[in-house]
Parts: structure tokens; sequence; C-alpha cells
């Protein structure tokens, strides 16, 4: 029983050009993605490989076909915008209208925090550098989920799952999970509903936006359960659980929580050690109903009419997580986040404001509240939207984030350096170092390349050469360490892997 | 102004050396509610100005 599973994380930025509100999302955010990867050395910016990618294919087993799928559900045709792979083996491109930055996969939620931050850096650069380019306007970006106007746009997590786990059992048990994390994975939102005309707090920036409880879609009719099924790995073995209900964290304690706890939980479905009798009787109501109470005290129900607050569900699985480990052992990460989320629990429990030290949601409206207190504001007011948009923003010097950090107000949980090193580097134990280190030394000779293969453009090859690299636990340093010390070159590399 | 003169009259409370301790509660909360000042003071200085005009134009493209 451990955290330990290969996992990593994609955000969406919302954007916006200084003084231009009318300004061309697409092209600022491939200005961003662009001016990142020219200063970088990425000059010959390796393209997405989108061969083995489906984004129709659903977990349940069956295809939505294209001509009915929305447009905007077609993440796998190349619409011109940019789209390059970063020496740390994350990939760096334009969806829809935001610029995105995919962690490279990571085998813990520690490290998740580790990509994840750098991912943050990595933005904040090349939106800087888009703010440079001849007559540009300053661009800026935010770590969040909504515009407060009806528009939201995601933060997603990723965990390898074995196939063989019947999906039934994986809704079953992580819808009550899911509806109920947010009380420690919330980033805080000011304004209720899809538009916010309601003028109040709530604990999540992506609840209002949850319209059904399972499907396949991520940009309409937005499901607690996404049934995306591309695993990116061998099918026949691995799916990918593509989360798409949780908020983007600043808070490093939150990011590592959500990662860390969700893991346990899939642990705990594939071993088949969860009871049941957590089925809630209207997951998407209780999910909003949770959202609306910082309080934390309200119950929603369940299938079999009792009635639960959000503390107790999680209660339940921590719980069981606990029995888990006692039964099946674990390791250090994986005991530092049962107690970190006991811990959490029994905090907010008491009192949420306990905990502005550690979460999103609590430290946020902790500021909100001396606003309050100091101005006399009601929720409506335009300050307190500024500062819940504002404590997002990438920028160290702007971010209230950042600048509660660097007040010593928010805990952190990584170090600057180890932050500072995956902006290049790629994770050591998982494909992604075979990846990120392919761009590293031989960004040239790099045609494309996907979480599945890397492809080369050789010279004395005809043809472009695909490394497939469809075992996300393979092509690690300690697999390929040694063969990047002794290949000079890319067409060195490459026959001496096809030649094994 | 008034929040300097505020914080120098907590100094000089603390300088008094006959504290009772009603007074060092007193002093506490005076100590929270100076840390909560100047914790807006500083995010009032990197707040956007015109914070109505600046959310109102804040609008997004939906994503995933």
């Amino acid at each position: 029983m451990s955290v330990r599973r290969v996992q990593g994380s994609e955000v969406e930025y919302g954007i916006a050009v200084k003084g231009q509100p009318h300004a061309n999302p697409m092209v600022a955010s491939t200005h961003v993605v662009n001016s990142y990867a020219a200063a970088h050395g990425l000059t010959r910016r390796a393209r997405w490989d989108f061969e083995e990618e489906n984004p129709l294919r659903d977990a349940r087993g069956f295809d939505l076909s294209r001509e009915v799928a929305d447009p905007s559900q077609l993440t796998d045709e190349d619409l011109g915008l940019a789209n390059i792979i970063l020496t740390n083996g994350a990939r760096l491109y334009v969806d829809h209208a935001h610029p995105e930055y995919s962690s490279p996969e990571v085998t813990n939620p520690r490290d998740v925090v580790v990509w994840e931050k750098a991912g943050e850096h990595v933005m904040r650069l090349g939106a800087e550098l888009a703010g440079q380019l001849p007559g540009a306007a300053p661009v800026v970006l935010y770590k969040n989920n909504v515009d407060n106007k009806g528009a939201s746009y995601g933060a997603h997590e990723n965990y390898l799952m074995r196939r063989d786990v019947p999906f039934e059992a994986v809704v079953e048990h992580l819808t009550p999970f899911f509806v109920s994390r947010q009380v420690f994975t919330g980033a805080g939102r000011v304004g209720q509903m899809q538009d916010g005309s309601v003028h109040a707090f709530q604990i999540s920036q992506r609840a209002d936006y949850m319209e059904v409880g399972v499907g396949l879609e991520t940009t309409l009719k937005r499901p607690i359960i996404n049934t995306r099924d591309e695993p990116h790995a061998d099918p026949k073995k691995y799916r990918r659980l593509h989360v798409i209900i949780g908020d983007a964290n600043c808070s490093e304690t939150a990011i590592y929580l959500k990662h860390g706890t969700t893991s346990l939980v899939l642990a705990m479905i594939e071993a088949g050690f969860l009871s049941s009798g957590l089925a809630l009787a209207q997951p998407v109501t209780a999910l909003h109903d949770i959202s609306h109470d910082p309080s934390l005290k309200d119950v929603v129900e369940l299938q079999d009419g009792r009635t639960i607050t959000a503390l107790e569900l999680q209660g339940e699985y921590l719980r069981q997580a606990q029995e888990f480990v006692a039964r099946e052992g674990s390791d250090e990460q994986t005991d530092d986040v049962l107690r970190r989320w006991a811990d959490v629990l029994e905090r907010l429990a008491r009192d949420p404001r306990e905990c502005e030290r550690d979460l999103d949601w609590v430290a946020k409206l902790s500021l909100l509240e001396s606003y309050r207190d100091r101005d006399g504001l009601d929720w409506d007011h335009a300050k307190l939207h500024l500062v819940d948009l504002q404590y997002h923003d990438v920028r160290p010097e702007k971010g209230l984030y950042h600048q509660l950090v660097r007040g010593g107000r928010i805990d952190r949980l990584v170090t600057d350096a180890e932050i500072q090193a995956a902006i290049t580097e790629p994770p050591h134990d998982t494909r992604a170092y075979f990846r990120g280190m392919c761009l590293t030394r031989f960004a040239a000779d790099i045609a494309a390349a996907s979480w599945d293969s890397v492809i080369f453009d050789l010279a004395g090859h005809d043809s472009l050469q695909r490394i497939p690299t469809m075992e996300p636990l393979r092509g690690t340093a300690e697999h390929v360490g040694e063969l990047f010390e002794q290949c000079d070159t890319a067409a060195e590399l490459f026959s001496t892997l096809t030649r094994r | 102004m008034a929040e300097q003169q505020h914080k120098s009259t907590r100094k000089s409370d603390e300088t008094t050396d006959q504290v009772e301790e009603t007074e060092v509660d007193v002093e506490r909360k005076e100590k929270l509610d100076d840390d909560v000042d100047s914790i807006l003071d500083d995010i009032d200085d990197v707040l956007e100005e015109n914070a109505e005009e600046f959310v109102r134009s804040f609008v997004q493209k939906g994503g995933q």
C-alpha cells in the first residue's frame, strides 16, 4: 500500500493581455509557448506526436464517433498551435485558448508538487518573454480555473491504474471521495454558480462546473468521473485515470494531499479493499452544496438515507486507508500523506481557519474576511473579486499566494532548489527521463515526441525513426542513464537502442 | 496615518514594566490586528489598480 504510482498533472492557465481585453487568447498563448521555446534553445521545436492519442475512447468500452463529437473534444488534431516538449519531459502547448503545462510522469505525489511548481516558473518565464516581443503588451497568467463569468478551464490529474479493475468500482468508490476531497483541495472562489451570479464565497473553483456524474466530456457537461480512456501506455495492462474535477492549487500542501490521498484511494480500489455504503443520493448536488458551505457543517444525503458531512466522508476514507496500511505495510511518503491527511481533517473539524497556512481556500478566505472586516465590503465588491483572481497571478511580485509565502504565512513542502532543477531536468524514475534527456542532448535530431514515443530525424535515414515508450517505468536513469553517457550523437543512441 | 499611531502606542505598551494579564491578552489581540493590517497594507501595495475595470475585463474562453 503506497502513494507511489505513475502520475502527473496538467494545468491550463488563465491568460490576460494588459490593456487589451479583446486580444486573441490563442495568439497570446502561442506567444507564451513559442517565446519560451525560442529562449531555451528548443529551436527545432520537436512537435507532439499524436499517433497514440484517442480522446474519444471511452473507459466504458466504446468510441464516440468524430462526427457527433463537439469540435472542442478533438484535442488530437494539430491546429497549428504551439506544442513543444521540454527538457524536463513536460509538454508545453496551447490547448483551446489557454497555455497548458503537462508535467512529466512522476512516481509519487511529492514529485508532482516539484514538477507542477516547475511548470509555474515555465509559464511565468514564457509570459515574461512574450511581453517583450516587439510591440507586445505584458501578458499575465493565472493558475486558476474560472473567469467568474461562465468560463472554466482545467487542472487535471492523471493516475496510471491497473486495467483489470472494473470501471464500475472506480466510479462507486471515487465519486464520494471526489465530492468531498475539496475540503482540502479547493482553491476558493468569490462567486457561486457558473457565472458567479450569486455573491458568496465557495470552497472550490471547479465544483459548479461539474454537471453530471460520469462522462467522456471535459469541455461541456463536465463529469465528476471522466471516462476518457487514453492510457498512453500498454492498453492491455493499464488505464490512465483522467481526473478533471480538481482545482488548480497554488499551495504545495494542497497539491501533495490531492495526489497523495487520491493515490491511496486508487490503491484500495485496485485491492478491492473499500467497503460499500458511501454512495451519495445526488453526487452533483452534494458536490455543489459542500463547496458552498465553508463552515463544513452541512450534511449531504447518502443513497441509504443517512446524512453525513464532507469531513465525515473523508474520515471514512482515511480510516479505511489507515486500516489498509496496517495490514499491507507502507513507506515513508505514504505515512507522511496519512499523517497530514488526518491532521488537516482534524483541524478543519475544529476550525477551518486553523488550516490557513496549508490550504488555498482557507488562506484565501482568511484574506478576504480580513478585507471585509477592515473595509466593510460585501461579497459583490470588485476588490474581493480582484483578491480572488490575483491570488493566482504567477508573478512573484504580484501574486498574492506568493506574497503570503514571502510573508511566512503559508507553509512550503519542497525547496526552491528542487523546483529550479525540475524546470530543466526530468524525473529520474519514469520514461520522462528518456524523453527529457533526448531533448536535452539531441534536440536538433528529434522530430516529435509524445508520452509514448520519441521520433528521431537522423542523417542517413530516409524516414523518421520512432522509439516507442509504452512502458512508463522504463527509460529511467537506471535503465538508460549510462547509454546517454556513452553516446555522443543521436544516431549512436538510436543504433545502440535498436541493436538490443 | 491612524495605523502608524496605533503601532507606536502598542510599542510604548510593550516597554511598560508592569503589565497585568488582561493587558497581555489585549496586547496579543492588538498584535494580531496589527499583523492583519500589515498584510493588507502589503497587499494593497501590489493589488492591480481599478479593481472593478480589471475584474470586468478578465474574460476567458472556456477550456477543458
